[in-house]
Parts: structure tokens; C-alpha cells; sequence
């Protein structure tokens, strides 16, 4: 059994504690409904940031469309969880999200990553708008105003299961052989190509899968807030992601994590200012960058910084 | 036939011809050179062969294991699939990357699992990972890299970069390897063990090679045949002694006499 290593004990252990700490923290009260919104947002947003960091960060595609991606699940999620109020109809609403996206992500994803840079960023953005106006267009979506009275199932549970899952998944993949191949396309495309790596199959393996991701988000999402409409996945929301991703660091998922912690807790505390609130946020953004270009991690791993004594790198 | 046979290969860029109507062949074990002055076209026809163009007309076929196979119009990677490997005339390697990663990436095809898995991990994950990380380090081995294993290939000094190129391109177990100017910007000594890491490839792994080169005192020392380009055309070809003294190729160096 290679399940039961020492260092997936270890890992196993840990997801358990921080779980454990946070709960008692909710149950005793010290975190209050107001801050479990917070507690809400970072959760929905580590998904959404790491999935992203798989596309922009490890493939090297930039992607301005995962708000649209995001809104697929929120919808999907939406609607097979109002048809069917219990549990498992928000398990399955949620999945079934994950996956719509997943395949629009398969099906953007061929006629768009052929482009690159910029290119690629104006194309998914595009395709962002063009998801936001068929949902405010639809009838099932009820267009403009939106979905009201969605079952409230998202509880902090179910945000940590499905947090862990996402960042376990997308690490597994990136330290296997298809995520290496991922790597080797933001690194050289062209090298990549002459190497044996199909470039094609792999950005839209990597955009699929972090379609996915942010399908479940979005199904997260719309199950804790019960309110969901289109203009809520607009540009800004894909931005919103690209900052936490940019600002831990293009490549690192610990970073990613870390990011979005930060800005939540920031967004948090900055609220007690209003007038000065975003003011604040974008200079500390400015600062950041301007001492971080590389964001907080640059593309190492926190997991990195305690293996200074073990140089041989194992695989168990 | 031959291992690799080239007929009338074309590359047109709208009006201008790349690469005219040129006709080679490589035979199994050879190592051949390909030479000619700058914007002969020799960079297009390597990438022709290696499936970064597509040939205007004309056909590439190599004949691997008794089967014969097309290779004009294939994708680069089902070219090194097939069984052909190069290296770059501007370093590509992938920079931010460990010695080892680069070599992992280029092992990529021969991986025995699916991404289901990567996922979640199964045995089958384990026991590739670890077989391709033993093949990588046999090959660091064998080439000298196994103490570099963890460097960043970005932190190499030049000559290394250009070897690690190629040990790369080995990781592909290709048929035929193509170099294209493997000496360039090298020193002598750099370029000494360029020369040892070539026949080196060629004892121990049974391989035909053919490289573009401008350094021509290491052309003719090792090269056994030799093709020249001109102006897209193949002009002369034929052993290093025969090719020097070919009128035609000191016309395309050198100049016509007035």
C-alpha cells in the first residue's frame, strides 16, 4: 500500500487539525456568523485561485474568462439543488456543475488556445461575456434578477471537503507526468512540442480541469450565499481571482492559498474604513508587486522552505 | 532504403523558396553533416523534418524496424514519437526547471499511466514515477549531469546548457538526432567535449545523427558524409575531402571569381 506513507500520514493529519481547530472555533462562537462569511469567501476563493493558478500559473495561458466558469456550476448547482432539496441534491448539483463547465471549458478551450498572451486573454474574456449574457437571457436563469431562494447547503464542512479536494487534486496533478507536461508548455512551447508533449491536448487537459474546479466553486457559492445573478460573474470577478493568483505567485499553490486568506481577512478588516477601503486595498496591492514581482512565493511551494536539510527529493 | 530518404522537399514562404526541391538520405549509424552559408535554408529543412512546417510538397520518410512511415505534414511531437529528436540553435530548454525535470518532461512519452492516476494516485502512479526517475538518472549518469540533477537549467554555464540540450533530446530514445549548431559560441575546450559527447552517443546508444554546423574543423573531422545548401538548393554532397574541394561550395563561401 503506498497510500499509508509517512508523508501522506503526515498531510493527513494536518488537514485534519486545521479542520478540527476551525470547527471548535465556529462551534464556541469566537468565529461568528459575520466572520464565517469571511471563512465562506476564502474557501470559494482558494478553489477558484488555484484552479485558475493550474491554467495561468502552470500551463502558462492566460485566462480572463474563470468568473464564466465559475457562474456555469453556480447555475447548474443552482437549479438541480431547487428541484431537488436535500443533500444529495446539492452533491450532485454541484458535480453536475463541475462538469457543464468542464465540457464549455473543452469546447472554448480547442478554437481558443491556439492563441497566445494576450490574444488568448481577450478571447476568454469574450467567452466569459458571451456565458454571462446567455445566463441573463435564459428563462430557467430568470435573466437579470437572478435565482432567489437557493437551498442552503454550503456549510463549512462541505467548503473544507471540497477545498482540500480541489488543492489535492491540482497538486497531484501537477507533480505528475501531465502536469510536467503542462510546465513544459509555459516554459517553451516550441521545446515542449519537439520534446513528445501534444500542447494542444495538455492546455486544454489543464483548462478543463481548472474549468472544473471553478465549477464547483461556483456550485459552493451558490449554495451558501442562496442568491445568485449574471452580473455577479462579470469581469471583475475574473480579475477579482487573477489578483489572488498574480499576488501569491504564478505557479504556487501554497502561494495561492495564502493570497486569498490575505485579501479576505484584508477586505474584512478594511470594511470599518469605507470611504478609504479600496483605496487602501489597491495601494497595498501596488506595494506588494512593486517589492514581490514574482507575488509572495514566486512559483515555490511553502512545503519547500522546510526541506533545506533533505536534498534527495523522494517519490513514495 | 535508407534509415531517413528525402525527396524533392519544397518549402515556399509566399514568394521565396526556402527550401528547393533538395533530395537526401541518411543511412542507419551514419553521422552527416549539413552546411552551407547563412540563410541557406538549413534551419527550414530541419524544421521540416521535425514537423515545426509543413513541406510546400515533397516527402520525408523514415524506415524504422521494416515499416516505413511519412512523416511530412506530422505534428512535432508525432515526429519524436516516430522517432526523431533535435536540439535548438538558440538554447530552448526549459529554463526555470531542475536538470532532472528537463530530462523527465522529454521521458514523457513513454509514461504508462492516465490522468486518472495523476489524480489519485494509484500504484501504477508510484511505480512509473519512480521507473522514469531511474531512467533519467542512468541517463544523467551516463552523460555526466548527475551531480547538476537539482540545478535550475537556467544556472548552467553555456556549454552544459547546450549539452543538457542534448541529453534531452536523447531522453526522447530517438532513431535519428538532429543538432542543429551544437558548437556554436563554444570555446575550444566546450567544444572538445562536444565532440566526445557525440561519438560517445554514437558507441553507446547505436544512434544516426546529423548536425548543422558552422564550425567547419569540427565538420570535417567527424562528420562521414556531407550535405551543402545553397540559396535553398542542395549543391554538393559527398565525403569532407570530396566537398572541399568542390567548386561550387567554395563559389558559395567564398564568392565567384571575378
Amino acid at each position: 500500500m503506498k497510500v499509508l506513507t509517512k508523508k501522506n500520514i503526515a498531510t493527513f493529519g494536518l488537514i485534519l487539525v486545521v479542520f478540527a481547530v476551525v470547527q471548535f472555533l465556529i462551534s464556541s462562537k469566537i468565529i461568528n456568523s459575520y466572520y464565517e462569511i469571511t471563512l465562506a469567501t476564502i474557501c470559494i476563493n482558494i478553489i477558484l485561485a488555484v484552479s485558475l493558478n493550474l491554467v495561468t500559473g502552470f500551463t502558462g495561458q492566460f485566462s480572463l474568462g474563470h468568473a464564466g466558469f465559475m457562474s456555469i456550476g453556480a447555475y447548474v448547482c443552482a437549479i438541480v439543488s431547487m428541484n431537488t432539496e436535500s443533500t444529495s441534491g446539492f452533491i450532485i448539483g454541484i458535480l453536475a456543475g463541475a462538469v457543464a463547465a468542464a465540457i464549455v471549458g473543452v469546447i472554448i478551450g480547442i478554437p481558443t488556445l491556439r492563441l497566445k498572451g494576450d490574444y488568448l486573454a481577450i478571447a476568454t474574456l469574450g467567452m466569459a461575456e458571451i456565458i454571462r449574457v446567455v445566463f441573463l437571457n435564459m428563462e430557467i436563469t430568470n435573466g437579470a434578477a437572478g435565482l432567489n431562494g437557493i437551498p442552503r447547503n454550503t456549510n463549512w464542512t462541505w467548503l473544507f471537503v471540497f477545498m482540500t479536494a480541489t488543492i489535492v487534486l491540482i497538486n497531484n496533478f501537477i507533480k505528475s507526468s501531465h502536469g510536467r507536461a503542462c510546465i513544459s508548455i509555459r516554459e517553451d512551447e516550441i521545446a515542449a512540442e519537439s520534446m513528445g508533449v501534444n500542447t494542444t491536448k495538455y492546455k486544454v487537459m489543464a483548462f478543463a480541469l481548472g474549468a472544473f474546479f471553478a465549477g464547483v466553486a461556483g456550485g459552493l457559492y451558490a449554495s451558501y450565499f442562496y442568491f445568485i445573478k449574471p452580473n455577479l460573474f462579470g469581469f471583475m470577478k475574473s480579475v477579482d481571482i487573477l489578483v489572488i493568483v498574480v499576488l501569491g505567485g504564478l505557479g504556487s499553490i501554497s502561494g495561492s492559498v495564502i493570497a486569498a486568506v490575505l485579501l479576505a481577512v484584508l477586505t474584512t478588516y478594511l470594511q470599518k474604513f469605507t470611504e478609504v477601503r479600496m483605496i487602501i486595498y489597491s495601494l497595498l496591492l501596488i506595494v506588494i508587486m512593486l517589492f514581490r514581482p514574482q507575488g509572495l512565493l514566486g512559483t515555490k511551494e511553502i512545503t519547500d522552505m522546510f526541506k533545506f536539510g533533505k536534498k534527495q527529493e523522494k517519490i513514495e | 532504403m535508407s534509415l531517413l530518404s528525402v525527396e524533392k522537399l519544397t518549402k515556399s514562404f509566399g514568394g521565396l523558396t526556402a527550401v528547393s526541391s533538395v533530395n537526401m538520405y541518411i543511412d542507419k549509424g551514419e553521422l552527416i553533416g549539413l552546411i552551407g552559408p547563412n540563410g541557406a535554408g538549413k534551419t527550414t529543412l530541419f524544421n521540416l523534418l521535425t514537423g515545426v512546417y509543413t513541406p510546400t510538397s515533397g516527402s520525408i520518410k523514415l524506415e524504422l524496424n521494416g515499416r516505413t512511415k511519412e512523416l511530412g505534414g506530422l505534428k512535432p511531437y508525432n515526429v519524436t514519437k516516430e522517432g526523431l529528436a533535435r536540439t535548438f540553435q538558440n538554447i530552448r530548454l526549459f529554463k526555470d526547471l531542475t536538470v532532472l525535470d528537463n530530462i523527465r518532461i522529454a521521458m514523457h512519452q513513454n509514461i504508462g499511466y492516465k490522468l486518472p492516476s495523476a489524480l489519485f494516485r494509484s500504484n501504477k502512479f508510484y511505480e512509473e514515477e519512480n521507473r522514469l526517475k531511474e531512467e533519467a538518472e542512468k541517463l544523467m549518469d551516463i552523460f555526466d549531469l548527475a551531480h547538476k540533477k537539482n540545478e535550475l537549467a537556467k544556472n548552467l554555464p553555456y556549454g552544459e546548457q547546450r549539452h543538457l540540450e542534448i541529453v534531452r533530446a536523447m531522453a526522447t530514445k530517438p532513431a535519428l538526432l538532429l543538432l542543429d549548431e551544437p558548437a556554436a559560441g563554444m570555446n575550444p575546450n566546450e567544444t572538445a567535449a562536444l565532440t566526445n559527447t557525440i561519438a560517445k552517443i554514437r558507441k553507446e546508444f547505436d544512434l544516426t545523427v546529423l548536425l548543422i554546423e558552422h564550425d567547419m574543423s569540427l565538420v570535417m573531422k567527424i562528420c562521414e558524409r556531407i550535405y551543402v545548401l545553397d540559396y535553398g538548393m542542395m549543391i554538393a554532397s559527398g565525403l569532407p575531402a570530396e566537398v572541399r574541394a568542390n567548386k561550387k561550395v567554395i563559389e558559395a563561401y567564398l564568392g565567384e571569381d571575378v
